[in-house]
């Protein structure tokens, strides 16, 4: 005799709400561990200076604690930086070999354009040119940066200036190559067209000459520091990115440098072998990777749908092609990586180039890795999701709509658009929802398919004719995988792990509400009544 | 007494539709058996007969949406204005143009309700303004639906009652102007108010159009219809005046049903 409590059936509610109760435990904690470590990492947090009991001093922020398995002592990681002179940023320090330690006022942390972060003490300010200095070295310090940032706008527009002479120069190169290419060096244009390259590159050294000037120029200001023990440091003001006193900042400081930074990692391009600096090459890429891909797959997979569930004869081979859409789904995306390279950058892409660039050749334009065939490469892999979702949109339909649209004189094609893709399109919008979350989580295929570690130049901008689909591309997931696996300084690449993470959840989760918000406005307006 | 259904053909001045010799299969199951008899032009005729007797694929044989349905056989003809709708010279489409219908769950498209009453319009090409508005407004009116509605025709359709759903319907249907409504048991999802409704619209309907009903409920049979044909396993069993099939039923199977004995 059972129990009223089996019975009823009363475990089976508490076991499935277990089973939920896990799922959301383990994604929360997922959550919780990418966002603490993610957004931390822009708050700046202290310097300690500590006191060792051999006399030598350390100074840097207290990364972690934790303690020693082996000999049960405590101890803390510091990070030292100064990787110029220490060679390592991180250092780990047993807590019974601190004498003491202190936060001192004036302790200074630099940004700079290399090695990292330096941490110490402000001894001196040369500057050139600077009629009136204000008093103490900091406010020096300060006053040169800020002329150096109202010196900046003429540096950029220099070396924005050479990069288009580089532009203009390489799409001269390509006409000569395609010229010589047909056998016409002796022709007019091929003169004409040298006779421009040798202008474009006189003044391409003119340009050189300026910006090597302005830079000499902006070395000469220069800042002398000592570390924690006391080694000098001279540091031109050209290499900072950024200084303050990390113990002597009000709250509103810190949220205003979070806020800098933050901003800085939105739209600057990353430094230091990526592990700092900005994120924004690889943010557009993995953005218009999504978009591209979207453009290609979203409508074929529609369409593709449609006919399966409206056009087709339900039989033996509409069965097949849906068991063998429903799988494809399921292949491991390395192999449609491999495929991609294989069809559309060998295949395709190298036929292009045959076909139309045949001067560049043996160096690929088509015939290589670039943001193009990376989307369509995701465009397969996500092509089943959206024909599923299509044809199960269009399967939940009631029979009712569609009798009474024929039943009214509709074409198949006018009861499919006016009646069916309309109320369809709330699923179909599920299916994209799905499949760009998908695309944008996917690295494997991309790695043989056109993504690198650095970009030189985007795959969209300014310059004619401002879509450069076969470049290469950076990618968040790529970023991850890159800095957090592959960088030779692993210990400082962390933190942007962490950031790199969040925003590409970030990025993900502002796509979806997006199509969610788009979805729950067409169920609203294509609400069946029962 | 398969081959007798022949006698059930009526004498009818003016018939709009002649179905002549009439199989249908499904797959290899007949569900229609030699059906033979004539629908007069502007006046209703219901089909009655128990469930799966074959009354709704048949009347979705004359506007052929059994087409529709992958499995399924026909022989023998529909005539339409004397011409066999199932000739490969007819258009399907123009057809069901001409042949508005009515389903047993009333099913307006997601759209406002003016949308819904100009749809045949729409797709027939139809797009000046005032043409659209004017047909909806008198196919509203001809609906008994316009006062109800007059004030909120941009609204959504999902906001009106069943019974003004199935109104709709009916609106939807005669704004092409078809020759003939087929009712597939417009009544049978509604409550009893706007069921007298409905049929309140039928008989206003009645001389306008030719309808065709299909109905379980033999009161209602009884108070639209002029004729009454009553099916039973696929085949016609008697097709006569409402009047004398209701009071004096030639064959005892149609007696038994209308007297309630089975069905």
């Amino acid at each position: 005799m059972k129990s009223k409590y089996w019975r009823e059936g009363e475990p089976f509610v508490w076991g499935s709400g277990a089973a939920l109760a896990l799922i959301l435990l383990l994604i929360l904690t997922l959550l919780v561990v990418i966002f603490k470590n993610g957004l931390g990492v822009f708050w700046v947090s202290p310097l300690s200076h500590l006191e060792m009991q051999d006399g030598s001093k350390l100074m840097g922020e207290v990364v972690q604690s934790s303690v020693m398995s082996m000999r049960d002592e405590p101890r803390s990681q510091l990070k030292i930086a100064n990787r110029d002179l220490y060679s390592l940023d991180f250092k780990w320090v047993s807590d019974k070999d601190i004498k003491q330690v202190t936060y001192p006022q004036d302790a200074i942390l630099i940004e700079r354009q290399e090695y990292g972060n330096f941490v110490g003490f402000l001894s001196s300010v040369t500057l050139l040119n600077q009629p009136s200095l204000p008093s103490g070295e900091y406010a020096t310090l300060l006053a040169g940066l800020d002329d150096l940032k109202a010196n900046m706008p003429e540096l950029e527009a220099v070396k924005s200036q050479i990069s288009d002479l580089n532009y203009r120069v390489e799409s001269l190169d390509h006409k000569l190559a395609k010229l010589r290419f047909r056998g016409e060096e002796q022709g007019d244009d091929f003169q004409q067209l040298t006779m421009q390259k040798e202008l474009l590159q006189t003044e391409f050294q003119t340009l050189v000459t300026t910006l090597n000037v302005l830079q000499a120029r902006l070395m000469q200001n220069t800042a002398r520091f000592t570390d924690a023990s006391g080694t000098m440091l001279t540091i031109p003001l050209s290499a900072m990115v950024r200084v303050y006193k990390p113990n002597n900042l009000s709250f509103f400081a810190k949220v205003s440098l979070y806020l800098q930074k933050t901003r800085e990692l939105f739209f600057d391009e990353p430094r230091e072998s990526n592990t700092e600096g900005g994120l924004f090459p690889a943010i557009f890429g993995t953005v218009l990777l999504i978009i591209i891909m979207a453009i290609f797959s979203f409508p074929l997979g529609v369409i593709a749908g449609v006919y399966l569930r409206e056009y087709a004869r339900d039989g033996f081979m509409v069965r097949l092609v849906r068991i063998a859409v429903n799988n494809l789904a399921g292949i491991p995306s390395i192999v449609y990586g491999i495929f991609g390279l294989a069809f559309f950058i060998y295949g395709i892409g190298s036929s292009i180039d045959q076909i139309f660039f045949p001067a560049q050749l043996p160096a690929p334009t088509f015939g290589t890795g670039g943001i193009l065939w990376a989307s369509l490469t995701l465009g397969l892999l996500t092509i089943p999701v959206v024909i599923v979702s299509t044809e199960e949109a269009l399967g939940a339909i009631p029979g009712g709509l569609r009798e009474s649209s024929y039943a009214l004189g509709a074409t198949k094609f006018q009861t499919l658009t006016r009646i069916l893709i309309p109320l369809a399109s709330p699923g179909i919008m599920t299916g994209f929802i799905l499949a760009m979350a998908r695309a944008a989580g996917e690295v494997a295929p991309l790695m043989i398919t056109g993504v690198v570690k650095l970009a030189p130049s985007l795959a969209l901008d300014g310059q004619y004719p401002f879509f450069h689909l076969n470049r290469k591309f950076m990618h968040l997931g790529f970023h991850i995988y890159d800095i957090g696996f592959q960088s030779p300084n692993v210990e400082a690449a962390k933190p942007m792990v962490f950031v790199t993470t969040l925003l590409l959840i970030g990025i993900v989760i502002a796509l979806a509400s997006t199509a969610i918000f788009m979805r729950n406005r067409m169920k609203k307006k294509f609400a069946i009544a029962d | 007494m398969k081959n007798d259904n022949r006698n059930a053909i009526i004498a009818i001045e003016d018939s709009i539709v002649q179905v002549r010799d009439l199989n249908l299969f499904y797959g290899t199951s007949q569900a229609l058996f030699n059906l033979n008899f004539d629908i007069p032009r502007n006046k209703v005729t219901a089909l009655i007969g128990p469930s799966g007797c074959g009354k709704s694929t048949f009347i979705r044989c004359i506007n052929r949406m059994n087409d529709l349905v992958d499995s399924v056989n026909i022989n023998g003809s529909i005539q339409l204005d004397q011409q066999d709708i199932f000739d490969k010279s007819v258009d399907v489409i123009d057809l069901r143009r001409k042949i508005g219908m009515v389903f047993q769950k009333s099913n307006p498209f997601p759209k406002s309700i003016y949308e819904n009453v100009i749809y045949g319009l729409r797709i027939g090409g139809v797009t000046e303004k005032p043409v659209l508005e004017e047909a909806a407004e008198v196919s509203l009116k001809r609906s008994a639906l316009w006062d109800e509605v007059k004030d909120r025709l941009h609204d959504s359709a999902m906001g009106l009652s069943g019974g003004q759903m199935q109104r709709l319907c009916i609106a939807r249907a005669i704004a092409v102007s078809p020759d003939i409504i087929l009712m597939d048991e417009p009544c049978s999802a509604l409550d009893p108010r706007s069921t007298a409704h409905i049929e309140e619209l039928i008989r206003e309907l009645n001389g306008e159009y030719t309808i065709i009903i299909v109905t379980h409920n033999m009161q209602q049979a009884s108070r639209v219809s002029d004729l009454t044909a009553f099916l039973y396993e696929g085949e016609l069993i008697e097709f006569g005046k409402t009047t004398d099939l209701f009071t004096v039923p030639v064959k005892k199977a149609t007696e038994d049903y209308i007297t309630g004995r089975f069905g």
